[in-house]
């Protein structure tokens, strides 16, 4: 299953093993040093997260772009009387997901430098969550990638919960209890699959959603009779569903979101937008799309309105948010939305026509390149409101300012780009994803494509209005002495910024990396 | 060798009663090194046996015009068993650091329970068994009734009227079966090997499962253990809801399961859609999960909440035991060790980290005092145990528990739902309890004036006491293999074959 690319040392050596163990040695390292030299602390919790970079960026080097199957395998048996054995491996989407992780933690650690309360513990339980984050990218066993996305909600309770704003209990009680019921649910429903197949590990889970023989299976096994066949099939098909509709968030379980992410530190904002929301939509498609796929074509319909609701009601409540966070959580759950859109409509049973199996390429690149294009994006944008709150003493509503542009004109011009790319105007990163998603949606599910363009028009209006209420107009008096961008955070913002050009302009950087598996994750779905 | 568990706690009990009291240190030294030792025996043999089947340790006739031997085996389950109770034993003594108030009664009480707790894990003949099982109710009534504290008279006095109509209840069902036998052996192999008629077993089955279930905290019959494990003092709380719980499912699964496997047969009619005395125990199971977790949300003091959580993660080991299948089983056997390591942990934080520090219990009355910053190690170790026991992956709650659910989903699919709502609830009232005692109020970005007077910083012996729980509640959750790897081969036994027989 390895590609023929990979040198001897890179088979034998456990690397994603090792990516996942560093930044958790850098969470103790950074605890064991204390409180008292907080600059160390920053620097030494920045640094094993470059380190993480550095070995992402070596694997991304290494990696075969053309080889079907996961690379960097590491196999070890490990509860035998469960069948659980520890596998970890990477195709295109899991590193294009550890290369998003890497990029996204030293972005929230940099936008968190402002922090002096228990600065040790904070960035302990950033690493943490970094961790975490990589653990669940590259496990391929269900019980080993649920320890870590369980394992993932506590580090980010504590971040919001401690460093977060006035209404944080709440915000974080509310993110933990729904994310929890979902994991129970989703929980429950493959452990009723295992009662069946007797495995957890995915790819063989997946071979059998996809000779349609999963379901059929599991429904004998449990023997109930109160309900129709079809209709066990659906509801254990709703638990699994459920967990990583939490996490996206699809419509209606999204309200957790904006509250949680308007009150958290926005450091941790960008974790949690960056890379935590793409936990999600991962799972949706290294799980839930490979494993039921035929339940999902069953209730398509209601899945598509969920996501067109998720797309434009995200827009249109965010047009009327008067907090920049919020304006921006309710933008998170819409990019996302186009996400499960092109999911959606990848499912779709299509009797292997050539051309729409073509367009469902199409869609599946899309919803990769707006995975990390998003994560991109979102947490450049958070970090220029964090950067905004260190100079005005955490204000951040959308009626506070005005007419910034005249006092911090840098600061202005970077925020402006990353703007427009959130809006996805072509020649930044967030077009290109986008218009891949409608591309190939559009010829397989015309309808719920069309609405979907609203929350484009929306979005549009919105970030517009941010720009036009912010910046331009009428300049308050107490915003005349604002500082402008330093020259740390010039140096530190630029790389970033180029990366959305470079992504925008040549897209190739990352489709060159995810094109093979997203084509082989769209074939490998038979049409039932 | 693993006699000397019993022999040598109960030497230690003897030597410390007849130790000048002068010396604080060298009473607790003394209970260390026997707790130590035992340790060292439990984890020794669990290493030299690893192929978890049955093997005798010792075997003498006793009082052989009645058959009765003093024979003690052990088996995988057996030493699993044995090993948690030489690691809570440790702990318990750690934890007891502070006792100042007649300490060498104390710890002589403490070991006699222990060396009793030994000796029913070992017991093979039922009449031994039985003797260890009354040896233990003692020294809890003293322990609660001298050194606890809310309404110490009366839970004490609560708690042994419980154990002793458990008692009495498997007496009853210890004779008939010795009667009805012939009246010739009280050994654990030649009574289960008898054929009992499946009228005898099926009102036998119940009286026996009942009174060792009072002790397992089975609902309705848990109500002595809230106020029990409440009243008690840290180091009793955390052996009570620790270990000795465990001794009533112990019993359950060993003694009940084993004798009178067809009680457990379908009646042939139903009422209320029950038709077995399974499907009962099941349902009372499930619904002492939900009423445990349920009631644990309300509670004010802190310490209720653990008591509570004790009966909701009790139910989980029932219902495993109901399931009768190997998976579900030996999730059960899984969830006795977790839970033991578990409940230790939790109540060592709220009775010795906090309670001791602050005089209060009250939730509200907590708050106020921002243990998180105050006590930080009793909030991390309490984060860790509180998610632990809400079944995170990694921890030992977790690996017992998804055994436990696929046992039940093999069986009793339908209660599955109930189960999960057991588990949400579970997360609820950790969190809600973590919230008011340690992180209430604003965040650290506000002002906070610190304390006028500092709480005592958490001592060393306490530390290690909760590193060696939090370690083996990781390893157990890692490597749940390990114990697999005994439990399996020892379900397998003949001792269980009438149960197999049932059909799993």
């Amino acid at each position: 299953m390895e590609g023929p690319g990979m040198t001897q040392d890179m088979n034998s050596f456990p690397w994603l093993t090792l990516l996942t163990a560093v930044p958790l040695v850098g969470a103790l390292a950074v605890l064991a040093l204390g409180g008292r030299n907080k600059a160390l602390v920053r620097w030494t919790a920045l640094a094993f997260s470059g380190i993480s970079l550095l070995i992402t960026l070596a694997l991304w080097h290494s990696f075969n772009s053309a080889a079907d199957g996961f690379q960097f395998q590491e196999l070890h048996a490990w509860i035998p009387s469960l069948n659980v054995s520890y596998r970890v491996g990477i195709d295109g989407l899991g590193l294009l997901m550890l290369l998003l992780t890497s990029i996204v933690v030293p972005i929230g650690m940099l936008a968190s430098w402002q922090i002096e309360q228990r600065v040790p513990l904070y960035f302990a339980l950033v690493l943490t969550l970094q961790t975490c984050l990589v653990g669940t990218f590259t496990a391929l066993n269900f019980f080993h990638w649920f320890i870590f996305w369980e394992l993932a909600l506590i580090p980010a309770f504590f971040l919001v919960r401690l460093w977060g704003g006035s209404g944080s209990a709440k915000a974080a009680m509310q993110f933990l209890v729904y994310t929890m019921v979902g994991s129970v649910a989703m929980l429950l429903s493959f452990l009723a699959i295992f009662l069946t197949t007797k495995t957890f590990d995915f790819t063989e889970l997946a071979t059998m959603g996809q000779n349609g023989t999963l379901m059929p299976a599991v429904v004998a096994k449990l023997g109930w009779h109160l309900l129709t066949p079809e209709h066990v099939a659906l509801v254990i098909f709703f638990g699994a569903f459920l967990g990583f509709a939490v996490k996206v968030p699809l419509f209606p379980f999204h309200t957790w979101l904006p509250s949680t992410y308007a009150e958290a530190p926005s450091g941790t904002t960008i974790l949690l937008t960056g890379a935590m929301s793409k936990m999600g939509v991962y799972g949706f498609l290294r799980i839930l799309l490979p494993i039921f796929s035929p339940e999902m074509q069953k209730i398509l319909t209601p899945l598509l309105w969920l996501a067109v609701a998720t797309v434009v009601l995200s827009a249109y409540t965010a047009m009327a948010q008067k907090d920049l966070k919020r304006i921006f959580a309710y933008s998170s759950i819409n990019h996302l939305g186009y996400c499960l859109l092109a999911i959606f409509a990848v499912a779709k049973f299509t009797g292997g026509d050539a051309a729409l199996t073509t367009q469902k390429f199409a869609a599946m690149n899309g919803v990769f390149l707006q995975m990390f294009n998003h994560g991109l994006t979102a947490a450049t944008l958070f970090w220029f409101i964090a950067m905004l709150e260190k100079r005005t003493g955490g204000v951040r509503g959308l009626d506070d300012f005005g007419g910034l542009r005249k006092v911090i004109p840098v600061f202005t011009g970077l925020m402006g780009i990353a703007l427009f790319s959130s809006l996805g105007l072509p020649g930044l990163n967030g077009f290109i994803g986008e218009f891949l998603i409608f591309k190939g949606s559009f010829p397989l599910v015309t309808w719920a494509t069309s609405l979907s363009v609203i929350g484009l028009l929306i979005t549009a209006i919105f970030i517009l209005g941010v720009i036009q209420r912010v910046f331009s107009g009428p300049l308050h008096g107490k915003w005349a002495l604002l500082p402008d961008l330093t020259l740390g955070e010039r140096l530190t913002l630029v790389p970033v910024i180029g990366l959305m050009f470079a992504l925008g302009l040549y897209p190739q950087l990352i489709l060159g990396v995810v094109n093979h598996t997203a084509i082989q994750m769209a074939l490998h779905l038979r049409n039932f | 060798m693993l006699a000397w568990t019993i022999y040598i706690s109960f030497l230690g009990a003897l030597v410390l009663l007849l130790l000048p009291s002068r010396s604080a240190a060298l009473v607790r030294i003394l209970a260390l090194t026997t707790t130590l030792v035992t340790f060292a025996i439990t984890l020794t043999a669990f290493l030299q046996h690893r192929s978890g089947e049955m093997f005798t340790v010792v075997d003498h006739p006793w009082i052989s015009s009645l058959g009765i031997h003093f024979c003690l085996k052990a088996d995988g389950i057996s030493l699993t068993l044995l090993l948690l109770t030489g690691v809570i034993g440790i702990c318990g003594v750690l934890f007891s650091w502070n006792v100042d108030h007649r300490i060498k009664e104390f710890f002589a009480f403490y070991l006699v329970l222990i060396g009793a707790v030994y000796g029913v894990f070992l017991s093979f003949d039922l009449f031994l068994l039985f003797v260890f099982y009354e040896i233990v109710v003692i020294p809890k009534y003293f322990l609660i009734a001298i050194w606890g504290s809310t309404r110490r008279e009366y839970a004490a006095m609560k708690l042994v009227l419980y154990s002793f109509i458990g008692s009495a209840m498997v007496l009853v069902g210890l004779i008939a079966a010795y009667v009805v036998s012939g009246s010739k052996s009280m050994s654990l192999g030649d009574l289960a090997g008898y054929p009992y008629s499946p009228h005898f077993q099926m009102w036998a089955f119940p009286l026996v499962f009942v009174g060792f279930g009072i002790l397992a905290g089975l609902w309705p019959f848990h109500t002595w253990a809230p106020t029990g494990h409440v009243a008690a003092p840290t180091a009793a709380s955390m052996l009570l809801a620790g270990v000795v719980m465990k001794l009533g499912a112990y019993g359950c699964l060993r003694v009940a399961m084993t004798l009178f496997p067809l009680g457990l047969a379908p009646w042939g009619f139903h009422i209320l859609g029950l038709g077995s005395w399974r499907d009962v125990f099941a349902v009372l199971a499930v619904i002492g999960i939900l009423y445990g977790a349920l009631v644990a949300l309300v509670q004010k003091d802190f310490k209720f909440v653990i008591g509570y959580s004790s009966i909701s993660h009790m139910g989980f080991i029932l219902l495993g035991l109901m399931t009768l299948n190997q998976i579900g089983l030996s999730g059960a056997v899984v969830q006795m060790v977790s839970h033991g390591i578990l409940a230790g942990l939790l109540f060592a934080v709220v009775g010795r980290m906090v309670y001791s520090r602050t005089h209060t219990r009250d939730l509200p009355a907590l708050g106020p005092m921002h243990l998180n910053k105050a006590l930080p190690f009793a909030a991390f170790t309490f984060v860790i145990a509180g998610m632990a026991s809400m079944g995170l992956p990694g921890f030992s709650g977790f690996a017992a528990e998804l055994m436990i659910l696929i046992g039940v989903w093999h069986s009793y699919p339908t209660l599955i739902l109930f189960v999960g709502i057991g588990l949400i609830a579970g997360v609820a009232y950790i969190w809600r309890a973590m919230q008011q005692a340690f992180f209430s109020g604003t965040a650290p970005a506000a002002a906070v004036a610190p304390p006028d007077h500092p709480l005592p910083p958490i001592t060393f012996p306490e530390k290690l006491g909760a590193g060696i729980l939090i370690c083996s509640s990781v390893i157990v959750g890692t490597f749940p293999q390990v114990f697999l790897n005994v439990i399996h081969p020892a379900l397998n036994s003949p001792l269980f074959q009438g149960l197999r027989n049932g059909g799993w």
